[in-house]
């Protein structure tokens, strides 16, 4: 049940801007691995941000909708449900054209599928925050506050507890440490899984020899997607156990 | 065919049900009535499972309706504001209802879709609505699928006199036809006619809930505003209403 294809001029303008900022990248750089840097650097700023206010937005501006199917025969679990299948399928959607479509063109390899693949999971993990956050906020303001916060906090604050935390520490073997601490932030998750389909880990520096070996592996690989696949499903089933017990 | 049992809703610091049981009957006109803020939609939107309550429970015949939402295809529910997609149209809005509800063609009733002459505005947009044709709307879908049930939320607020009119002929048509109607009101002299049973709302508390015919015999009253006001000043109490009267005729006298 989607009867939401009605918020298309928003997801128009997002596939278009991808698609630009994508493009001209590769125009730019005579080299197109550099340009896949430069464009996975935006990917992991901007399509979480793009995804999170979106979906904020998309969910306060459908509360009618949602207000009316709930008068309706209709059960709690499936309203919210096809709400968040809408907007994921259409964040996803306009990333795989913005993005996916150039990418393919200039860098169709290993590294061009892992960033299409990567910032799609992206899409999708930030848009089931984004439900979790405004099931839980009362309005709309509060809700893109919380949005913008989770984002903030998984794109920019994260990383510099984690360096805190890596030179504090820096006497003991952190190794492992690090590894659980990445599982901890989707983004991180997501730029590690692309930078080593990307052979340039060796700019790691530090732990890159750790990360090598354990997500350039097999297990590594199946790792890194259930603990995204878990970002994705912990986060939405959270929502619609508070979207059940929520008053309209 | 709707029971309650001691629901209780708060929020924050306001007590909006406080301990409300009542057991409404199949085939009666329930008005329920109270000043703004006493509970009124807070009830009705717990019987449709939009607001859960803290305790208590609600049954729609004998099911408990925060178990199942089945029981919504069973109850036209038209709300005091309307709320819609603002980008959808009037007829977009009726048919994705329509298709939510599974019901064929046949089997819908039209007589408000052709009363109010929903026809001819359905494709306008839902925000260009002013609230008197929201609430046409809002009628229109509460009747279409001819339900057992029909709850609605002052209903007759903001239409003009031509559409109140044919909205009250349609309620009486459904009590006709032994249908549950539970409306709610703070203008009683607008539904006086249609009503059996007053359910008197007042700080979230259920002050009565009593067939007219009791209200008129207590109170002594022929005009229902009259009773009720009455009511409203005495509290339900037989003995002391009769002993208010004969002390209030004895100083006129």
């Amino acid at each position: 049940m989607l009867y939401d294809i009605l918020r298309s001029k928003v997801i128009i303008a997002y596939t278009l801007f991808l698609f630009l900022i994508t493009f001209s990248l590769f125009q730019l750089e005579a080299d197109p691995g550099k340009a896949m840097l430069s464009v996975l650097n935006i990917v992991l700023i901007v399509v979480p941000l793009v995804s999170m206010v979106f979906s904020t937005i998309h969910y306060f501006n459908s509360y009618e909708f949602i207000e009316l199917m709930l008068s309706q025969p209709v059960s709690r679990d499936k309203v919210i449900i096809s709400e968040y299948a809408g907007t994921a399928l259409s964040l996803s959607a306009a990333y795989l054209v913005g993005v996916g479509v150039p990418v393919c063109l200039y860098n169709f390899n290993a590294t061009g599928i892992s960033v299409i693949l990567g910032g799609c999971i992206l899409s999708i993990i930030f848009c089931s925050l984004a439900f979790l956050a405004s099931v839980k906020s009362r309005d709309k303001a509060r809700g893109i506050g919380a949005a913008l916060l989770l984002w903030f906090y998984f794109a920019l604050i994260y990383d510099g507890l984690i360096l805190i935390i890596l030179f504090t520490f820096s006497d003991y073997p952190l190794e492992k440490l690090t590894l659980v601490l990445s599982s901890l932030n989707p983004v991180d998750l997501a730029r590690i899984f692309i930078m080593l389909n990307m052979d340039v880990s060796a700019l790691m520096g530090y732990t890159g020899a750790t990360y090598k070996d354990f997500f350039g592996s097999g297990t590594g690989t199946i790792y890194t997607f259930a603990v995204m696949l878990l970002w994705i499903i912990v986060p939405l089933l959270l929502a619609t156990r508070s979207f059940r017990r929520k008053d309209l | 065919m709707i029971k309650i049992e001691h629901l209780n809703k708060r929020f924050k610091k306001l007590h909006a049900l406080a301990d409300v049981s009542a057991d409404i009957p199949g085939g009666s006109v329930v008005s329920l009535i109270g000043p703004n803020g006493s509970g009124k939609t807070t009830l009705i939107k717990c019987i449709l499972g939009m607001v859960r309550a803290d305790s208590g429970n609600i049954y729609f015949d004998n099911k408990l309706v925060h178990k199942d939402f089945k029981y919504r295809n069973r109850i036209g529910y038209m709300p005091q504001i309307g709320r819609y997609p603002d980008n959808m149209k009037i007829g977009q809005v009726l048919e994705m209802i329509k298709n939510v509800r599974g019901i064929s063609e046949q089997e819908l009733d039209n007589d408000l879709y052709e009363a109010f002459d929903i026809e001819s505005i359905k494709d306008k947009s839902m925000r260009s609505l002013s609230g008197g044709t929201r609430q046409k709307v809002s009628a229109t879908l509460a009747f279409m699928f001819d339900p057992d049930v029909f709850i609605l939320d002052e209903p007759t607020a903001g239409l003009d006199p031509v559409a109140s009119e044919i909205l009250k002929d349609k309620i009486t048509k459904e009590k006709r036809r032994g249908k549950l109607i539970l409306l709610s009101s703070h203008i009683l002299s607008d539904l006086e006619e249609l009503t059996t049973d007053i359910m008197y709302l007042n700080e979230g508390r259920l002050q009565f809930f009593e067939p007219i015919s009791t209200i008129r015999d207590i109170t002594g009253e022929k005009r229902l505003s009259k009773a009720i006001a009455k009511l409203m000043q005495h509290g339900f109490s037989k003995d002391e209403m009769n002993s208010t009267s004969t002390h209030q005729t004895r100083i006129v006298s």
